[in-house]
């Protein structure tokens, strides 16, 4: 498939975004759950950074995502279909994310209504979750990609919300000086996010790797069982299937491309998470850098992808 | 809607004969300038003249080798070598994950008689359905900016200001070999169902469950006796059961 860089922009900004508004929920819901109120003016602010952080990640990915339509001006148009179509239901959850998120900076500014805060941060967790799943689901839910349709893709996109998300609140935490409690559970945290994405993207490469693509030449012309090879094209140049399903760059380069990802946006977090916690006084630096580099992993993986997976239409070609 | 309507009792599409098709391209040039001026215009063309033509075409015709057979799931004879041409357009089915993967509802499946169109001021371009179409029937138009695909020549086979002959998609009344059949493939009792029941014909890709409406008839069975069994011979020359004035003429003319 061919990859387009505003989508790719788009899943991997709007992943973190995600992330970190699932990160800062958990860090609203937390308090109150056991029956604080936050403690200072600091932790409120610190809240509204993170919210307004999401805002922007998720905001900036989507408006990225628009660049790669061809009529953008009719984008509102795609709010209407949720009861079919993945692509739908992305736009309605992350529109309603935006509003939950907004509401909460509003109340926390003006300082107004306390208890609503928790029960607006579940929902903002509800609603992050739905946004990334349906992101995942509109590439899981096409029969004709096998290697989308592998079961792995939605938990993929999950573990990348999660680990792009904690990289970039920790990039912004880390400016303060932590106790050594705290970072102790923040290198653990990096680690343990850090090895569950790499060993299921491995996991994941290792099987589209051994895939099939589950029918044949000649299934696709109405003769299976028949050994069927291309003898004419129907086209001189190539034509929109060809460019768009039909890419073949990344199948040459992919192990390359796999360790520089791989490296980026595993091995860099462990790396960032060891020399903080050796230098705590350049923990945020450090987590910045770690950060910035992750999410140019994950760009890299998503490049990865869109242009390794094999649309059953090059059987024709 | 991208809802799907519930199934519809008319089912129109097209049936195409592959024993008969000899790959003249003829459907998709009369598909391209009927279209041009139709229902999905304009088909767009980019840099026609140039050094790398590029255009939407909503029928492509395909040429491919086949390989001899011992015998095989779609034949259990011996079958010769053989060229297939194939025309490959939209195959209107019965659950299109096209049509419901479309975010703005521009995508739809008519209830009245089962063809996928493309509403085009309404398509806002993501492309999602052609990628959600394994048979590669969608194409999108860079310089309009939404997608395009078949229509089924909708403005010709209602178009009451055509003859009544000439009330069929543009590919099928092109085809000089009638390797083309439209008709209502819903009613069990119409040509081109009964044609497909006698013809055996075939669903592509039917393992993914979209049901297309188009059929496609198998090639014959080629005749397999010795005669296209054994391979040319070797040509021998046994001079001895020459007559004489031959077998001379022979021993003059290899020196």
């Amino acid at each position: 498939m061919h990859p387009a860089f505003s989508v790719l922009l788009f899943t991997t900004l709007s992943g973190a975004g995600y992330g970190l508004l699932l990160w800062a929920g958990g860090l609203i819901l937390l308090p109150a759950l056991q029956g604080r109120t936050p403690a200072n003016g600091a932790t409120v602010l610190l809240w509204c950074v993170l919210l307004l952080l999401g805002l922007v990640l998720t905001t900036v990915g989507l408006l990225s995502s628009m660049f790669h339509l061809g009529k953008p001006m009719r984008a509102w148009r795609a709010f209407s279909q949720w009861r079919t179509s993945w692509l739908s239901r992305e736009g309605v959850f992350a529109v309603l994310t935006g509003l939950v998120v907004v509401a909460m900076l509003v109340l926390l500014v003006t300082g107004s209504l306390w208890p609503v805060i928790p029960v607006l941060a579940a929902l903002m967790l509800l609603l992050s979750l739905c946004t990334i799943a349906s992101t995942a689901m509109i590439y899981a839910s096409l029969k004709p990609i096998p290697a989308w349709r592998h079961p792995l893709v939605v938990p993929g996109y999950f573990v990348f919300a999660m680990l792009t998300g904690w990289l970039v609140l920790m990039a912004l935490v880390n400016w303060s000086a932590l106790s050594d409690q705290a970072l102790g559970v923040i290198v653990l945290v990096t680690f343990a996010l850090a090895i569950v994405t790499a060993l299921l993207k491995l996991v994941y490469w290792h099987r589209i790797d051994r895939q099939s693509l589950g029918a044949t030449r000649g299934d696709a012309v109405g003769l299976p069982g028949r050994d069927v090879e291309v003898f004419e094209r129907p086209n001189t140049q190539a034509n929109y299937i060809n460019r768009e399903m039909g890419h073949v760059l990344a199948r040459k380069h992919a192990r390359p491309l796999r360790a520089i990802s791989l490296l980026l946006f595993a091995v860099v977090p462990m790396v960032a998470a060891w020399l903080a916690w050796a230098n705590p006084q350049m923990a945020g630096p450090v987590f910045t850098l770690g950060a910035l580099l992750a999410l140019s992993g994950t760009l890299v993986e998503r490049w990865l992808f869109f242009a390794q997976a094999r649309h059953l239409v090059t059987l024709y070609y | 809607m991208t809802d799907l309507p519930p199934p519809s009792k008319k089912k129109l599409g097209l049936v195409i004969d592959l024993d008969t098709c000899v790959g003249c391209h003829a459907c998709a040039v009369s598909c391209k300038e009927w279209n041009a001026g139709g229902f999905a215009a304009p088909l767009t063309d980019e840099q026609p003249y140039g050094k790398d033509p590029s255009g939407v075409w909503f029928n492509r015709v395909h040429s491919f080798e086949v390989a001899a057979t011992e015998g095989c799931a779609s034949s259990a004879t011996p079958q010769p070598a053989m060229t297939l041409h194939f025309p490959r357009s939209c195959l209107h089915c019965e659950t299109p994950a096209c049509v419901t993967v479309c975010p703005t509802g521009a995508s739809y499946k008519r209830a009245e008689d089962g063809i996928v169109l493309v509403d085009e001021d309404k398509c806002i371009g993501c492309k999602l359905c052609s990628w959600a179409c394994p048979y590669g029937a969608r194409e999108y138009s860079e310089v309009e900016g939404v997608m395009k695909k078949c229509t089924l020549c909708v403005d010709r086979i209602y178009n009451e200001n055509l003859a009544e002959s000439e009330r069929q998609p543009a590919c099928v009344q092109a085809c000089p070999t009638r390797a083309r059949h439209f008709g209502d493939l819903g009613d069990p009792e119409s040509k081109v169902s009964k044609l497909v029941a006698e013809r055996g014909g075939v669903d592509l890709l039917p393992q993914l469950g979209y049901q297309p409406v188009n059929k496609y008839l198998p090639p014959r069975p080629r005749r397999t006796g010795e005669a296209t069994a054994t391979a040319p011979q070797d040509e021998t020359l046994d001079t001895a059961a020459l007559p004489p004035m031959l077998r001379w003429l022979d021993r003059i003319l290899s020196r």
